[in-house]
């Protein structure tokens, strides 16, 4: 365990963001993973992300599957509901809620076996319906809490704890989202705090599949010597190609970023992403340019990091159905069929 | 003359069609179906058909039978024998002074020769070569034109068949004219060759007003419209999948905004069953009312998340339209073998709601109650139809709707007590005693929300592995299923008549479900004849409710009529109601066709001869 739980006192000059919330109003219960786990930094950086959107907590919905990762729902944002659902199969119960109700924030946390193994065809399949949440995947290479087995993102020569190198080839998450279609692909890592949050920002204002596949080191069962997943192979090995600045709804963009660096998209609730290119060579809304980039840099055994493909123009999934503006669990019920006279009617094409 | 030929057969025979898959004969043969039933006569149309899209032998049969039969009756008066590859085992299954109607157009092979049976060849391909331009149409047009020669034959109206060509056609106009002359063709040959009408032929009634020809996956689908249902998820297979089509295209009718398009429906066809009731789980939580139509198939690859929805306590119905197992079986035939496999589906010990509709009346009036039922007992709710009500055409009354009928969406908080809660909402408690606890819906507030999982939680909703803690939820979950007992819809009982009885106490008693009904209410009819008095008994819920109790401790002996090898009802009679064993004798009926009357009149014919015997 991380941390004790610590009382809900407010420090006087905490302040409060636009719905009078203050930061600990977005903790959740204690954690119960391993000190220092990546997985607690991004939990602190969804509640940073959470409060500085403003969200009320009531609007989040929290959603995970099976696995270290997936326990995280608890820990943060105790006022939204949260469901902890089976291995692998959070993607269609986030589908389902979302279907019922378009009025409410999705985050589902899921890890790299979650998604890549048990989960693999769920993942794909709501990334092709882009049902519209954030999908958060803390991908450690390695199964933490049946003690150290390989995870389907392990890459090719990755050691095991006990020694033993990886030899089948990884699944990327980011490279499969992007050839899904994916509107909205970002890469990040857990001791980076400052390109996550923002990251974490935007991806609740993309309406559409949001993922970020955050490489979030395993400190039990990965990160040794010789693995590509641990806390210094990551730091040595990121490329940051796109820095994201969130600029909030009628907020003016402060920034000056040199001419021809900078893309700024307008994101459906009216607030904005800053694309900041790191590299002159990268356009993140050029799905097939970002895979070639991708993949050239992982035969360097380079992480991309960053929002690495953007396409808020995407039709999600009630977009792609037409559904009603109003959530479909809060339809008058009156309005959901023809009553007695229209079944009478409707009788006559059986006679 | 036979005896068979010499009964009068009037509105009482049985009219069969051997057909090629995928060559335009179901419209034909329901053409036939339609006719009858509107000239008043009541029929029974059951439809065989191969897991195949074109080429494989496929039946279809029309029961007509003044006294309103609901089952099959085992015999073939009439055979319309269009295979060649069938020819032999169709002829074989002619009743003695029964007719069949073949292709003359082709020699006619050795096999078609019965000394029984009456052979009418009518040259169908030469006639549509003659009349008709193209290789489709002379191919389609050749079941319209055999569909004429048995409107001569049968004496069916030529008015009541045109006017249906009407309603189907009534955006083609001209397909209704092309229609009438091959019916026209066929009539006529069939008058100028052959004595018409034959002695089984039809005659004007009017023992169908108020009657509607309906198959349970769309009586079903328009349960869902009016339960209110509003997303619907599901991966496509047989025979569950009209139902969806049908709440699909219920929904473009009555659900979608003319103006905008926009629809206050989703329908997601899923990549699997596995997310098809992931889904209905994340939109029944969140407050939707949710369903999936499947299979047995289905239902064992959702098995995992019907745990976890036992367990969560998340409401679900599910329709399970049961075909031949065990794995993929016959896709196309029906059963009644998934009983066990849905009371009891995911591991660990789990215990699920069932309704057993018997009729499309039923499954229309089940279908919204499961709705009502999963909200109250926030728990999977299974709607169990089988191939044969799902995809077969019933006569059943007109369904009918009552407009003061609301809703019950059982135990959620309303806006006014989510503001009085003081703390964090606690989700598994059970303060009225019935075992079911109060639920929140995400948006509600801050201190409404609550964690869901399927690990072991206390009644608060915490995550617990403590022995207490753990026990006194799953207890609960157990006290909940008593309170189904008293919610689902009670079990429907016919007495034996008191005048067979004649001052004896009711003994002896047939207990069924689903689709036996029919084949069993015939089966009464026929042993009463015989003096043989029994009671009957039909289970139309799981857990089973009192009613059941006392009936089953009222009787010596009954007899467990289903359609499956391995007597499941039986099984679940004997785990989960207090019958001594020795009580239950099975009536089964499992080769995937429905079952028939006469499975039943000599299974308790043969048990009280050797039961008088001994």
């Amino acid at each position: 365990m991380s941390y004790i739980k610590k009382p809900k006192v407010h420090h006087p000059d905490l302040a409060p963001n636009a719905v009078g919330m203050v930061r600990r109003d977005y903790e959740g219960a204690m954690s119960t993973l391993c000190a220092g786990c990546g997985h607690d930094s991004i939990t602190a950086a969804i509640i940073q992300a959470c409060y500085e959107l403003a969200l009320p907590p009531q609007s989040v919905v929290k959603l995970s599957g099976i696995g270290c990762s997936s326990k995280t729902t608890a820990y943060f944002v105790s006022g939204g509901h949260g469901f902890n659902s089976v291995h692998g199969r959070m993607p269609s119960i986030a589908t389902g809620a979302n279907a019922a109700n378009r009025g409410l924030r999705y985050i589902g946390v899921s890890g790299d076996g979650d998604s890549l193994s048990i989960g693999l065809g769920q993942l794909g399949h709501a990334i092709r319906r882009n049902v519209d949440m954030l999908y958060v995947l803390e991908n450690n290479g390695v199964y933490g809490l049946t003690k150290g087995q390989f995870s389907a993102s392990a890459d090719v020569g990755s050691k095991s704890k006990k020694g033993e190198a990886n030899q089948t080839t990884p699944i990327d998450p980011v490279l499969l989202a992007l050839s899904l279609g994916a509107t909205f692909v970002a890469r990040s890592f857990s001791g980076d705090k400052a390109q996550l949050v923002p990251l974490l920002k935007a991806g609740f204002s993309h309406r559409g599949f949001a993922l970020i596949d955050v490489i979030s080191p395993c400190v039990t069962f990965n990160d040794h010597e010789g693995s590509t997943k641990s806390y210094a192979y990551t730091r040595e090995h990121s490329e940051p190609v796109v820095a994201t600045d969130y600029v909030a709804p009628q907020r003016e963009i402060a920034v000056d970023y040199a001419p021809g660096t900078a893309v700024t998209v307008p994101m459906h609730d009216g607030s904005s992403v800053v694309l900041h290119k790191l590299r002159a060579d990268y356009d993140p809304r050029d799905r097939a340019a970002a895979m070639a980039y991708v993949q050239r840099h992982a035969k360097r055994n380079e992480y991309v990091t960053g929002l690495i493909h953007l396409d808020e123009a995407g039709a999600d999934m009630h977009a792609q159905n037409a559904t009603s503006d109003t959530p479909l669990n809060a339809l008058a019920y009156e309005r959901l069929h023809p009553g007695a006279a229209g079944l009478a009617k409707l009788m006559a094409r059986y006679r | 003359m036979s005896a068979a030929a010499s009964e009068d057969r009037v509105n009482d025979f049985v009219l069969k069609f051997a057909n090629v898959n995928g060559t335009g004969s179901a419209s034909a043969n329901g053409l036939m179906l339609k006719t009858i039933f509107r000239m008043g006569v009541p029929v029974v149309g059951k439809n065989f058909f191969p897991s195949n899209i074109q080429g494989l032998p496929t039946w279809y049969e029309i029961r007509v039978t003044k006294d309103g039969h609901m089952a099959r009756s085992g015999r073939v008066d009439v055979m319309v024998a269009m295979n060649p590859e069938t020819y032999a085992k169709d002829i074989k299954e002619v009743s003695p002074g029964g007719f069949l109607l073949y292709d003359s157009s082709f020699s006619r092979p050795a096999v078609l020769s019965r000394d029984d049976v009456t052979t009418l060849g009518v040259p169908l391909a030469e006639i549509c070569n003659r009349e008709f331009q193209g290789v489709r149409a002379r191919a389609l047009m050749k079941n319209i034109v055999y569909a004429g020669v048995l409107a001569a034959l049968l004496d069916l109206d030529l008015a009541v068949i045109r006017g249906l060509l009407a309603e189907t056609y009534a955006k083609k106009p001209q397909l209704v004219d092309s229609n009438m002359k091959a019916i026209q063709l066929g009539y006529d040959f069939a008058r100028a060759s052959f004595a018409c009408p034959l002695e089984v032929r039809v005659a004007r009634r009017d023992l169908t007003a108020g009657r509607v020809m309906i198959d349970g996956n769309t009586a079903a689908a328009l349960g869902c419209l009016y339960a209110g249902a509003t997303v619907g998820a599901w991966y496509p297979i047989t025979p569950s999948t009209s139902l969806m089509d049908a709440f699909k295209a219920f929904c473009d009718k009555y659900r979608t905004d003319p103006a905008t398009s926009r629809k206050d429906f989703a329908i997601i066809q899923a990549e699997d069953e596995l997310a098809a009731i992931g889904m209905v789980l994340g939109a029944a939580w969140n407050g939707a009312r949710a369903f999936t139509p499947t299979s047995g198939p289905g239902i064992s690859l959702m098995n995992e998340f019907l745990g976890l929805a036992y367990y969560a306590e998340i409401p679900a119905v599910l329709f399970d339209v049961q075909r031949v197992g065990p794995s993929t079986g016959m896709p196309t035939r029906t059963q009644q073998c998934d009983l066990l496999e849905c009371a009891y589906a995911s591991h660990g010990d789990t215990k699920h709601v069932l309704l057993f509709p018997a009729d499309p009346a039923e499954s229309f009036e089940l279908s919204a109650q499961a709705f009502d039922l999963a909200e109250r007992l926030q728990t999977p709710v299974f709607v169990m139809l089988d191939l044969d009500l799902g995809m077969n055409d019933w006569m059943v009354e007109e369904l009918h709707w009552d407009d003061s009928r609301r809703p019950e969406r059982g135990k959620v908080l309303g806006t006014d007590e989510v503001a009085a809660l003081k703390q964090h909402f606690k989700r598994y408690l059970d303060p009225d005693g019935d075992g079911i606890p109060y639920r929140t819906l995400p948006g509600m507030g801050p201190k409404a929300a609550f964690f869901t999982r399927g690990s072991g939680h206390n009644k608060t909703g915490g995550y617990t592995e403590d022995a207490h803690e753990y026990q006194e939820v799953v207890d609960r979950l157990s006290a909940k299923f008593d309170t189904a007992k008293r919610l689902v819809p009670p079990a429907v009982t016919i007495g034996a008549p008191d005048g067979l009885l004649q001052g004896k106490p009711h003994e002896v008693g047939i207990l069924s479900v689903g689709t036996c009904d029919g084949a069993v209410k015939e089966a009464l009819a026929a042993l009463a004849k015989d003096g043989v008095a029994l009671d009957y008994l039909r289970v139309r819920g799981f857990p089973f409710g009192e009613e059941v109790e006392r009936w089953l401790e009222q009787h010596r002996l009954v007899f467990v009529v289903e359609q499956n090898r391995d007597a499941q009802l039986k099984s679940l009679l004997t785990l989960e109601t207090r019958v001594a064993k020795s009580t239950l004798r099975s009536i089964l009926h499992y080769n995937g066709l429905p079952i028939p009357s006469s499975c039943i009149v000599e299974g308790v014919r043969k048990a009280l001869a050797t039961e008088a015997a001994a």
